[in-house]
């Protein structure tokens, strides 16, 4: 008995924490995020200016920063419908977020057990969802080459602040989230190659590993 | 118009250094007398000729404005608006364009560096060759004057014929006037011909005759002489009080450092967790437990 639960330990059993077509789908996304961002980041603050160059300059990276939105958009909005079932926030999620302290500090035994997706990554999915549905429609009122005459005044200044505004709240997000996945490893592997471990669902996903066992019965 | 010119700069879109300021330069302006102001539209054809631009040919529609509107070829515009007052038709006759505001929001909100330039004389001049063509500098200007080019995707608006003035002539429009409404000199003595006209205006009954300089942006180095300076919308719109919008004051100033600290925090914050508590790893104990949990559930 002892010797086979060695031999077992040896050969991993493996989770498909992310399918093919969903990394393909998240990595869409990142591209066109690290696009936006570059470029954004540029308009946004002098210091930032000089990363239009990486765009090939600034009429370069004036033009090309809304398509790549338009882009994440579409893009954003499959990888929305395709995750939205599993982020719909429940009671155990306000129970798993009064935890965070614990989370953070590495303390897991005192966490409740998450599914598909803990409390945190669905805050993630949410300030994600709003940020790219207020940074589209913004960016369409300051989209200058096509509507640069089609909205009033106060609205396109509106639409700068809230771009602004809504910019820097998805550049932290999106550091948290990248943390996040350095942080907690074999994340990166999920969404790079797609596997994680049984051990690896245990800490992180328990509900959900219950789940998948359940299932495969 | 290119930024080689024998003009200081005092203020730069975009750019945190101090720009050179050794140099004090003498403040220009140019004072436009709505009163004297014939709408005989010379200056407008003057301000074609000296900056050879040819708006497209447009269509009548029924009013003396025309073009209707400023354009990238189109730097200044006159506006004619019918008022009736005390029985008494007025024809308030308004040269509209750049007011070269002290504090102009079109450099405020322009993100691309050196594409607006303020020179020590106070004009506020944009230099299409830095231009991006993004159009913040339309949302921060409070007159609507900026306009962006669709052929070539840049900012154009009046310079002030920063290239005569800066040889010492004065700009096309003001040396085309026929009647003299339009004058050019220092801030200093156009504020004072003003007054001059404003107290002749007084005395014909005139009595709100004023400056228009509002305080808003700063003052301005273009000024009018209003006869109704209680009522400026009366001319075509001209702002009452017009300042930066608050929305653009915020979103070209607290925001930015806010964001910048927000931003590095939330790098500090990972660098030192990370360095402080280490990557969370799976465990060996953790693989364990998963595969007695796939064992009892599978038996
Ligand atoms: S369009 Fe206006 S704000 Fe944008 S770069 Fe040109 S001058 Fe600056
Ligand atoms: S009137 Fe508008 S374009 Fe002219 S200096 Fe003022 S803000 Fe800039």
């Amino acid at each position: 008995m002892t010797t086979s639960t060695e031999k077992v330990a040896v050969v991993r059993d493996t989770y498909t924490r992310y399918n093919p077509s969903e990394r393909a789908n998240h990595w869409l996304v990142v591209v066109c995020a690290l696009l936006l961002m570059l470029s954004g980041l540029a308009f946004f603050h002098p210091v930032f200016f000089w990363l239009t160059a990486l765009f090939g300059g600034g009429q370069a990276a004036r033009a090309i920063h809304p398509w790549i939105g338009v882009v994440l958009a579409i893009s954003f909005t499959f990888m929305g419908i395709r995750f939205f079932r599993q982020n719909i926030w429940t009671k155990e999620d306000s129970e798993w977020m009064s935890h965070v302290g614990d989370v953070i500090n590495h303390r897991e035994d005192k966490v409740p057990e998450a599914g598909r997706f803990n409390a945190a990554q669905k805050l993630v999915f949410y300030v994600m969802f709003w940020s790219v549905v207020t940074l589209f429609l913004s960016g369409l009122v300051l989209w200058q080459h096509y509507f640069g005459d089609a909205f009033p005044i106060g609205l396109q200044r509106f639409a700068g602040l809230v771009h602004a505004v809504m910019a820097a709240a998805m550049i932290i997000t999106m550091i948290i989230h990248i943390y996040a996945a350095i942080w907690n490893a074999g994340s990166v592997r999920a969404m790079t190659r797609g596997p994680v471990t049984g051990g690896w669902l245990w800490k992180h996903h328990r509900r959900f590993l219950r789940e998948e066992v359940g299932g495969r019965k | 118009m290119a930024s080689l010119q024998s003009l200081d700069v005092r203020n730069r879109s975009a750019s945190t250094a101090v720009p050179p300021s050794v140099r004090k330069d003498l403040e220009v302006a140019k004072l436009i007398d709505v009163s004297k102001c014939i709408g005989c539209k010379a200056c407008q054809s003057a301000c074609m000729a000296w900056n050879d631009l040819r708006p497209d040919v447009g269509v009548n529609s029924g009013i003396y404005d025309n073009p209707e509107n400023l354009g990238p070829a189109a730097w200044t515009v006159m506006r004619y608006t019918e008022h009736e007052e005390a029985g008494r038709l007025e024809w308030l006759i308004r040269k509209d364009g750049c007011m070269h505001c002290t504090d102009p929001g079109c450099l405020k909100a322009c993100p691309s560096p050196g594409a607006i330039v303020q020179y020590a004389n106070g004009i506020v001049d944009f230099v299409q060759e830095n231009c991006i063509g993004c159009g913040y500098c339309v949302k921060g200007c409070p007159f609507n004057v900026p306009r962006i080019s669709k052929a070539d995707n840049r900012a154009y608006k009046c310079t002030l014929c920063s290239d005569r003035v800066a040889v010492g002539q004065s700009p096309a429009c003001a040396k085309a006037c026929p009647t003299g409404a339009i004058v050019f000199g220092s801030k200093e003595s156009m504020v004072d011909h003003a007054q001059g006209r404003i107290k002749d205006l007084q005395s014909r009954g005139y009595d709100k005759a004023g400056l228009y300089d509002p305080q808003g942006v700063g003052g301005t180095h273009v000024m009018y002489v209003l006869h109704h300076a209680d009522r400026p919308e009366l001319y075509s719109g001209l702002p009452n009080n017009p300042e930066i919008s608050p929305m653009v004051a915020l979103w070209k100033g607290a925001l930015k450092p806010l964001s910048m600290i927000g931003m590095g925090m939330a790098l500090l914050a990972g660098l030192f967790h990370f360095v402080t508590k280490g990557p969370n790893e799976v465990t060996e104990a953790d693989e364990e437990n998963a595969r007695k949990l796939k064992g009892r559930d599978a038996a």
